[in-house]
């Protein structure tokens, strides 16, 4: 039987399901997949598409005038990509229909209201740019568009509000003026002026303290990496200069002219900006990601220059194409190169850039990290005469910059190339790198390449790593991942130990129980405690068991967890204590150093068996043994996972916390509406269980929150007391402190800020009050400075 | 509220065709764990891809609970293919959506829906002890022992 791919199929999506008896149901799938269709590939020109369903739509508008309305407000904020296609439809609509059009206005503003209200900024702005290319379909008259902005402006006048309220409301009107700011200012010249100048006045006197946490190179050239409201309106005042010329944008209400110029226009009713609340979370400011200019793209159409109001469109549609589509690869790559006006500019070039804007945008990428490798992989399978060469360069010239780029992004680029390569053979022109080879291990460039060549190993093997590079590399190449038994053999019989190793290697053999076991342990010497029963910390002991047993598990991962399993009563005894958790992972590390996804994939099983706890992980990583491996990156893949699954625990319970309340709540109404007196008591009992589990669920929300409060406070105070040292030792001995060490070390701090964020900021004021203090060295200050004003 | 199920349109994460004749439960049952599973099935691996190859590259889409071998069930060796097991739903859609269709050592994998793994799973159910596939195939695939049993009797 053969295994048919859904997947492969040319329709995606479930068949669906014919419904004999409601017609209605069939025309709004039908009304549905009209609208959301136009304006794609098809055999008549679009304007004969948007006037053949304009016709369609206004038949339909008796009996399903409601449906319509809401798919078309839907695509509004969902298809910004196409939203001259809908506003021109809506244009054609309103001049057949002139309620229609009033009445498509009020659901927009009531959707806009919506929208603000649930936090949803990125769909509001949507409605907002729709709305302003109304303007130009005649739709809504050119000054009332023109009031709502004077309103969105007045915000910045507002004495209560975080700057980044008023940035969303700056950004709402800037970025709208791509498409109306040639209307809007033919026909209010001096009310346009006036809100660029106080938008101007805004942008000078904001701060911008959080600018060099989101840059992803630190290096003003070849592309400064700049603000994004402070770019927008450097490519707005080009455009204005240009006399509001902008060749880019499709508008095809242009054909359709002396239809629209006829239709009655609306007013939009005055909007006051709802006023700002504790619950609001505005969008985080942003940096604009440039890597290209007209210079790389070496023949064919120019590259728009940066300040160009051509590239923010192209971006912003690029952007938009991609939060649409971004689960479904085939038509995201397929979207992505059918572009329309692609013809006009390198596409290839535009679409890497956007990708990788996205995958190194700071503080996380908008999508999982995955989709992006796939997404390329994708885009070369349908361009392979172009494409791939476009991501060489690329990737070269990133390479090239490594030097100055935010750590975290070198992360992702590693990532990210190490899996691109597994998909291509690992097939890479090496010897152009060959420079790293002359330089030092820790500088960027041999570390970046060492880094990649163990993320590679992972997906292949060892050998395979040596084949691929030219011999020169060997420094490079990661060490082949075994083992290290420490009582192998005879030559180590003189270590402290070494006979209870046999004795330990023969109980597991023969099946022996965890007290028998134990009972084998108590003859290791304690070399902390003379006098010791047996009982205290004796990190011999745990060497010795250890040991022995991941040496009798090395064979796989799974061998390896089920005798964590297996032991796991043994293990818990004999980490009892703080030191015995930082100990047991310190023979981990000895017995594992050279296969650091071994290490990473133990210390998971251990966290979520209890064998150790979260901060003993993080002691262990800020532990002197562990400081010359304090910039490798797979110890910072251990330290974010482990915050990570301390956050998801907490969330856990938290859920399960607020189930039993509702579930509590629900049969408390249920018994307000029942009034039998038979039933109260039965549900007495019931809510008495339900109250303690509540009770008990509260104090363990409780102790998990303050266990993730204290592990972000031992990374903080870790953090400082090493970059703290550092800095005075530097100073004292007259060197440079920013060293490869320093630039690492002061990046990560940033890393674990940013990645964070959401649950950090809980903590802040206990941050503020006991770590971040003024007495602390003003480059460490600095780094919590810039993360406070991101929500700022 | 259904509305744009045009633009909803989430394939790679649909339920394929295919449905496990050992299933102990009918056709609803198998299609109602499929559709909440978070469990992948991964199939086309080479006899030689490794555990720590296969939690490389799942563990891109989120953490990853377990990893089950399959086994040739006569030799007890790899035979072609694996079970990954997520800790959430959203974690496997990822998985169905950015790593199906990739390349693990080198070839085109493919993961599907699992109902869940359950001991005995892990075995080939070819007559001959490894995948069913290998039985009746007839290509040669270094990756995979060579020609199918078919061709090698």
């Amino acid at each position: 039987m053969s295994r048919r791919r859904h997947s492969d199929e040319n329709d995606g999506g479930q068949p669906h399901k014919r419904r004999r008896t409601s017609e209605p149901i069939e025309i709004e799938d039908r009304l549905e997949s009209l609208i959301c269709r136009v304006g794609e590939k098809s055999t008549s020109s679009l304007e004969s598409n948007l006037e053949g369903l304009a016709g369609v739509l206004e038949a339909d508008l008796p009996n399903y005038k409601n449906k319509i309305l809401r798919i078309l407000c839907t695509v509004a904020r969902l298809l910004p990509e196409k939203l001259t296609v809908y506003s021109t439809l809506v244009g054609l609509l309103n001049a057949r229909n002139y309620n229609f059009g009033g009445e498509f206005v009020e659901s927009m503003i009531r959707q806009l209201k919506e929208t603000l209200k649930l936090n949803l900024y990125n769909e509001a702005l949507y409605l907002v740019r729709f709305l302003s290319d109304l303007v130009n379909c005649h739709v809504i008259a050119a000054p009332s568009m023109v009031a709502m902005f004077e309103n969105f402006v007045s915000v910045v006048q507002e004495e209560d509000g975080p700057q980044v309220r008023c940035d969303w409301y700056v950004y709402a009107v800037l970025s709208s003026l791509p498409w109306v700011g040639k209307e809007l200012y033919e026909k209010k010249d001096v009310e346009m002026e006036r809100i660029l100048n106080q938008i101007e006045s805004y942008l000078k006197r904001r701060q911008k303290i959080h600018v060099p946490m989101l840059q992803v190179w630190t290096a003003e050239k070849p592309h400064p990496q700049e603000e994004y409201l402070d770019c927008l309106f450097a490519q707005v005042q080009k455009m204005k200069k240009d006399r509001w010329q902008e060749r880019h944008i499709l508008r095809p209400y242009i054909a359709f002219d002396s239809v629209l110029c006829e239709a009655l226009q609306h007013n939009l009713p005055p909007f006051t900006p709802p006023p700002h609340s504790e619950d609001a979370v505005y969008p985080m400011p942003k940096v604009v990601f440039r890597m290209f200019d007209y210079t790389d793209a070496p023949e064919g159409p120019v590259m728009p220059g940066s300040h160009s109001v051509e590239r923010f469109v192209i971006e912003e549609n690029l952007h938009c194409i991609i939060k649409s589509h971004w689960k479904e690869r085939k038509t995201c790559a397929a979207q992505l190169l059918s572009y329309p006006g692609k013809n006009k500019i390198p596409l290839n070039y535009h679409i890497v850039e956007v990708i990788f804007g996205e995958l190194f945008q700071l503080p996380q990428p908008p999508h999982i990290d995955v989709m992006y490798t796939t997404l390329l992989i994708e885009l070369c399978k349908l361009q392979p005469g172009s494409l791939p060469q476009v991501l060489a360069q690329a990737t070269e010239m990133m390479y090239t910059r490594l030097d100055t780029m935010n750590t975290t992004c070198i992360d992702r680029f590693l990532n990210w190339f190490s899996h691109h390569l597994s998909n291509f053979q690992f097939r890479w022109s090496w010897d152009d790198w060959s420079d790293c080879l002359t330089q030092d291990l820790d500088k960027p460039k041999p570390k970046f390449v060492r880094e990649v060549l163990e993320k590679s190993m992972r997906l292949s093997y060892h050998q395979r790593i040596v084949d691929i590079v030219p011999a020169n590399f060997s420094a490079l190449i990661p060490a082949n991942p075994i083992f290290i038994y420490k009582y192998m053999d005879e030559s180590s019989s003189s270590l402290p130990g070494y006979p209870v190793t046999i004795a330990i290697s023969n109980a597991i053999i023969n099946r022996s129980s965890n007290d028998e076991i134990l009972t084998i342990l108590k003859d290791v010497p304690n070399q902390e405690d003379d006098d010791d029963e047996g009982d205290s910390f004796n990190p011999l002991k745990i060497d010795v068991f250890l040991q022995t047993l991941l040496h009798m598990a090395a064979k796989s991962f799974s061998h390896s967890f089920s005798a964590l399993a297996k032991f796991h009563e043994v293990l818990k005894i004999l980490t009892d204590s703080d030191e015995g958790k930082l100990h047991i992972l310190r023979v981990v590390y000895e017995a594992w150093r050279n296969h650091p996804q071994m290490i990473s994939v133990l210390i998971d099983k251990m966290i979520r068996t209890q064998i150790v706890d979260c901060a003993a992980v993080a002691n262990w990583i800020f532990s002197p043994d562990m400081a010359h491996d304090f910039t490798r990156f797979y110890v910072w893949e251990i330290l974010h996972s482990t915050v990570r699954k301390m956050n998801k625990h907490v969330q856990k319970i938290q859920k399960e916390l607020e189930t039993a309340k509702e579930k509590l709540e629900k049969q408390h109404s249920k018994r307000k509406d029942s009034g039998d007196e038979e039933e109260d008591k039965n549900s007495d009992e019931e809510d008495g269980l339900l109250e303690e589990q509540i009770e008990r669920l509260q104090e363990k929300v409780e102790f998990a929150q303050s266990e993730q409060k204290n592990l972000f406070l031992v990374i903080f105070q870790r953090f400082i007391m090493m970059l703290t040292e550092h800095l005075v030792r530097c100073e004292t001995g007259g060197v440079d402190f920013n060293t490869p060490w320093y630039k690492n070390c002061i990046e990560r701090l940033q890393q674990i800020f940013l990645m964070h964020h959401q649950t950090i900021q809980q903590y802040m004021v206990t941050l503020e009050n006991l770590l971040f203090t003024a007495e602390l060295d003003h480059h460490i200050l600095t780094v919590y400075r810039q993360f406070c004003a991101l929500q700022m | 509220m259904s509305i744009l199920n045009a633009l909803r349109s989430d394939s790679y994460v649909d339920i394929s065709q295919y449905r496990d004749q050992h299933f102990k439960g009918n056709r609803y049952e198998q299609e109602k764990l499929l559709k909440m599973s978070c469990t992948l099935y991964v199939g086309n691996l080479s006899f030689y891809t490794t555990e720590e190859q296969v939690y490389e590259l799942f563990s891109k889409s989120g953490d990853v609970k377990r990893i089950v071998m399959g086994l040739d069930k006569v030799k007890k060796t790899a035979c072609g293919f694996c079970f990954v097991e997520y800790y959430t739903r959203a974690d496997s859609e990822h998985a169905m959506r950015f790593i199906n269709g990739t390349r693990l050592d080198d070839r085109i994998i493919r993961t599907d829906w699992d109902a869940g793994f359950k001991e005995g799973r892990q075995y080939g159910r070819g007559k001959s002890g490894g995948q069913v596939r290998d039985e009746y195939r007839q290509d040669y695939d270094p990756a995979r022992g060579g020609y199918g049993k078919i061709i090698k009797k």
